[in-house]
């Protein structure tokens, strides 16, 4: 149980695979320096046995076995390292020339290998030797005194032990460095997280402020955090204007009907009570519609359906849709715009954004007076829509996004309180915003949008022109 | 005109049921999926009212698809309490070609639906539109009144032209800012009323009679008095 709660700890599983990593890597080592040391001495006694053996054999066969003897007895005494063995041995094993005094009896295969151990000049050693056959029932044995490299091999046997032992410790610690590490990075965001499902939601994640990975991950999650935040509370603001705003139109309409159903006195003092109660509805029902598109808007859905396109000929629309509503309302509406401007995003969205501050303007248009509507394009797209009205007092500019605020000037005037509420929301999901300023006298209402990404000559990476992208 | 309704709301269904009946329309009833498909599918009707969620395991836009697989070209209008533009962009997409949203005012149901059955006889190209002493060519883009031209800016041509291709029918403030002006929104301004007016001014008022006439509580209608 423990060892499969422990595995599934990624702490532990990273520190797993660092440590078997560095064994890995260590033992590799090692069997490379065990090959080039040991290895490569074991392969040059062989190569000389081999040799010698090829030399006594030309021996023999010019000269027989008396040559044979002499080129023994001559190599041993020419042999400076002194670390040369043969033994040259009868039919019956006895000794006929060499350095040993007897045939070891462990060597019976002719054209394997032995290691063993003998005595030489009454001191013990350690031999390498090779068995040969001769003609007439005669042996041969080769062999090296590797005495000196069996002293290297235990040493080197011993240190990589040891470094066995030192890797196995490294191994350890490393593992349990970087399962810290991992664990308090984790840990961090873990505690955001469960502060948050603890109903703290002002908690965020801290930021080491390295800009690594976790910190790059901590953005992240801040960001969506603050996204979730904005949500939240735009849900909360709604349901609790829909509890106090809807409240006025409805109470309009339950007292029309049941003050019809009481004291009507004709059908036809009944019928229009009727109607005008179903207009209070139908007006209940827009606001009903423009809550959910702005909710729609805000929860960032529509952004599939953004595109590029011409700007100019839609304010040209705009502008001829509400220029008979200014006119009869004598004022008017003028449009200054370029031919073409390019824009990206929702259209429609932006349409209906652009309408709403028409809509707003013209609405509170005095008489003889002008609505401009104009389009600048610097690092950003600037939309401006100014009128000559009353216009909003400062403090209010603030809260006049909210949803269903409404200004003291516009109480006595039709409407919702949503229109620029739904404006805002428009800009913020383009990534642009919605200034309102005094247009002394009036409303300047200026939404702006950032330039579409433009391809470069070559049309392959994109560029932003302006750097105004939340 | 032979109408379908799907529509599982016994209240809503027996008031679009009375309303097209009085309206002079034969009207069937179907008040889940699996009636409403089966009556689409082996009756011929002129047009469709379908609700968007049904009762049965059958819903407005499985019924939908169904027909049109069959290759059942009938006109539906889609009524749905769903309004997002996603939503009204899925129904049209499964072959609906109209989209109104609950709740809704009978007479742009009524006016939709009308609306509707002209489109589904397909009429083919026309270049003329007549209506008693009112001339519209489509092709030279004219307009004659009592053999008098009548000087139109563009925008008051398409208002209108759409007019003229429903003469005889009711058409709602919404029906007109969707076909002239392709918005989708309710302004909150009476922009419609503004043009319909200045239209009047110069198709009517020069002569003897007017042939736009205003349809209390539901919007406009063209036609010879």
């Amino acid at each position: 149980m423990i060892a499969r709660g422990l595995f599934r700890s990624a702490g532990f599983r990273f520190g797993a695979i660092y440590a078997l990593l560095l064994a890995v890597s260590a033992a590799a080592l090692a069997l490379f320096l065990w090959w080039a040391t040991a290895g490569l001495l074991d392969r040059q006694t062989e190569a000389a046995i081999a040799g010698d053996a090829r030399g006594l054999a030309d021996r023999l066969a010019t000269g027989g076995l008396p040559a044979l003897i002499v080129t023994i007895e001559d190599r041993l005494t020419q042999n400076i390292d002194d670390d040369a063995i043969y033994l040259l041995a009868g039919p019956d094993m006895q000794r006929v020339a060499g350095n040993l005094s007897h045939w070891p009896q462990s060597v019976t295969d002719a054209g394997s290998w032995y290691e063993l151990p003998i005595m030489r000049g009454g001191m013990k050693s350690l031999a390498s030797v090779h068995r040969y056959e001769l003609p007439d029932g005669f042996h041969l044995l080769i062999g090296r005194d590797v005495q000196v490299r069996a002293q290297l091999r235990t040493l080197l046997t011993d240190a990589l032990l040891w470094a066995v032992v030192v890797v196995l410790l490294m191994a350890t610690a490393g593992a349990l460095l970087v399962r810290g590490l991992f664990r308090r990075t984790l840990a961090n965001v873990s505690a955001t997280a469960s502060a948050i499902a603890g109903g703290d939601f002002a908690q965020r994640v801290r930021l080491t402020g390295r800009g690594d990975e976790f910190d790059q991950v901590a953005e992240v999650i801040n960001d969506m955090l603050d996204r979730i935040g904005r949500l939240m509370d735009g849900v909360r603001q709604v349901s609790n204007a829909i509890a106090h705003d809807l409240r006025t139109p409805i109470t309009r309409a339950r007292t029309r009907l049941e003050d019809a159903a009481l004291h009507a006195k004709t059908p036809d003092d009944l019928r229009a009570a009727i109607e005008r109660a179903t207009m209070d509805l139908d007006g209940i029902v827009a606001v009903f519609q423009a809550l959910l598109r702005i909710a729609e808007i805000e929860a960032g859905s529509r952004r599939s359906s953004f595109a590029r396109f011409d700007l100019a000929p839609l304010l040209a629309e705009i502008a001829e849709l509400y220029s008979l509503v200014a006119e009869d309302r004598g004022a008017v509406l003028v449009l200054e715009a370029p031919d073409t401007l390019q824009a990206y995003g929702d259209r429609a969205m932006i349409q209906q954004a652009i309408a709403n501050l028409i809509d707003n303007a013209v609405k509170f248009s005095p008489k003889g007076s002008a609505v401009r509507l104009s389009a600048v394009v610097s690092t950003i797209i600037s939309i401006a829509v100014c009128d000559q009205g009353p216009g909003i007092a400062h403090g209010d500019r603030e809260r006049a996004t909210d949803r269903f605020y409404r200004g003291e000037s516009a109480r006595s005037t039709p409407g919702s309180g949503l229109g620029l509420s739904l404006v805002l929301a428009v800009a913020q999901l383009h990534g642009g915003e919605l200034r309102l300023e005094d247009n002394a006298p009036g409303l300047r209402a200026v939404l702006t949008l950032p330039l579409p990404e433009v391809e470069d000559i070559a049309g392959r990476s994109k560029v932003r022109q302006g750097q105004h992208r939340q | 005109m032979r109408i379908l309704v799907v529509e599982d709301d016994k209240d809503v269904a027996g008031f679009v049921v009375r309303g097209l009946r009085e309206a002079g329309h034969v009207v069937e009833h179907a008040d889940n999926g699996r009636d409403g498909l089966f009556l689409a599918a082996s009756e011929t009707f002129d047009a469709v009212v379908l609700d968007r969620m049904l009762p049965g395991g059958i819903d407005g836009l499985k019924i939908l698809e169904t027909l049109r697989g069959q290759k059942n070209t009938v006109p539906v209008l889609i009524l749905s309490a769903m309004a997002e533009v996603d939503d009204r962009v899925k129904g049209l997409k499964a072959g609906g070609d109209d989209y109104l949203t609950k709740p809704f005012a009978f007479a742009e149901l009524l006016a939709r639906v009308e609306a509707l059955n002209r489109r589904g006889k397909g009429e083919g190209p026309v270049t003329k539109l007549v209506v008693e002493d009112l001339e519209l060519d489509l092709l030279s883009r004219q307009v004659k009144r009592a053999g008098q031209k009548v000087d139109l800016q563009p925008r008051e041509f398409r208002l209108l032209e759409y007019l003229m291709r429903h003469a005889g029918q009711v058409v709602t403030r919404t029906m007109l800012l969707e076909g002239v002006w392709d918005y989708h929104f309710d302004p909150q301004t009476n922009v419609i009323d503004v043009h319909v007016s200045r239209l009047r001014q110069k198709v009517d008022k020069p002569f003897p009679t007017g042939l736009i006439h205003t349809v209390r509580n539901a919007g406009y209608m063209l036609r010879a008095e």
